[in-house]
């Protein structure tokens, strides 16, 4: 029986930083691989100078997203399968995010917009306080229900068009998770936080491309949230508080 | 901040636009209808002159589209060129004066 060749993919992997180019590896292809098994084979058996990023592998960490053939995913849980181009594939790091070396992307700015956004919740109870409740059939808590699954893991900042037009919007995932918040009915800053998310560089600036929704790999549609703050602030303006 | 101001022009353009679609759509029709027996120009204008309606009508078009325009174009120019800030705002109110003398003056040539 004459040995049949071993199928191999062609992986052009971006190298170096912003001003870097791709480098073509020749990786064994295998039944259910992911790209993110690709990117770890290339490093481990090929090129240990390989920089990437990743930890849980099973989607929920959010740190292994990267460009795949042009489009943000993440990559731990895309097969190669669904992505490949003849047997080649693109692997590049986050779009919109300064790159600081391989395939591994600058989050700071990211993260940062999370605060700016006031993506955290301040209540008035201390330790010394019984647990406040939220009833889970309640409209808000209802409405929270998808925004909270987010990962964070950037895809949707890397998709939007809006951020590359005006670097300061702060982006699909912090006003998101503004959304979230602003559902929460313990916690006592929505007034700073609405006007956090209002204006040119919040919610307003929102395009309803719908990248953001399209690629999400959790499914999410931050365009949603999106649009419910742009309600919540419309409303805020109608009634002099914001 | 331009926090409260970008929220009341998003509402503003919210507001227009969604009269601008009705005004549009009666525009269009008005036109398809009235070239099918080929009306000419002094027809038309003799049914549009002293006509309040149309008046009216070509009056809140105007004054739609001088509200929605300068704020889509306050995004567009902000994005594309990165022109934001006090100069934009203003420029973008003489666009909106503009339009609205422009448009009133087309107007009042047909009602007149």
């Amino acid at each position: 029986m004459s040995q049949a060749e071993e199928p191999s993919l062609s992986v052009a992997v971006w190298r170096g930083d912003e001003t870097g180019g791709f480098e073509t590896f020749e990786v064994p292809r295998q039944a259910n691989q992911t790209v993110l098994d690709v990117v770890t084979l290339i490093q481990r058996s090929l090129d240990p100078t390989l920089s990437y990023r990743y930890a849980c592998r099973v989607g929920m960490c959010g740190s292994c997203a990267m460009t795949v053939n042009g489009k943000a995913r993440w990559t731990c849980r895309t097969h190669v399968d669904k992505v490949i181009k003849g047997n080649r594939l693109e692997i590049a790091p986050l779009e919109n995010l300064p790159i600081i070396k391989d395939l591994t992307c600058d989050m700071t700015v990211f993260f940062e917009k999370m605060v700016k956004a006031k993506g955290y919740f301040r209540g008035e109870r201390t330790r010394e306080d019984d647990f406040e409740t939220v009833k889970p059939n309640s409209a808000p808590r209802i409405s929270a229900d998808e925004a909270i699954e987010c990962i964070g893991c950037g895809v949707c900042y890397a998709s939007c068009d809006v951020i590359n037009w005006n670097p300061d919007y702060l982006g699909p995932a912090a006003l998101n998770r503004a959304w979230s918040l602003a559902q929460d009915e313990r916690d006592n800053i929505q007034g700073e936080r609405l006007a956090a998310v209002a204006g040119d560089a919040g919610c307003h600036a929102c395009h309803t491309h719908m990248s953001c929704t399209e690629r999400c790999p959790k499914q999410l549609s931050p365009t949603r949230s999106i649009a419910g703050l742009k309600r919540l602030t419309a409303a805020a303006v109608v009634k002099g508080a914001l | 901040m331009n926090i409260g101001l970008v929220t009341r022009l998003w509402i503003w353009q919210r507001i227009s636009g969604a009269f601008l679609g009705l005004f549009v759509l009666v525009h269009l029709m008005t036109i398809i209808h009235a070239i099918q027996g080929g009306l000419s120009a002094s027809e038309i204008l003799g049914r549009t002159q002293g006509n309040v309606a149309w008046l009216m009508f070509y009056g809140s078009f105007v004054l739609a589209s001088a509200v929605h325009a300068p704020i889509g174009m306050r995004n567009v120019l902000g994005e594309m060129l990165g022109w934001r800030g006090r100069s934009l705002d203003w420029a973008m109110a003489a666009f909106a004066v503009a339009l609205i003398v422009l448009g009133a003056r087309a107007t009042w040539g047909v009602y007149a």
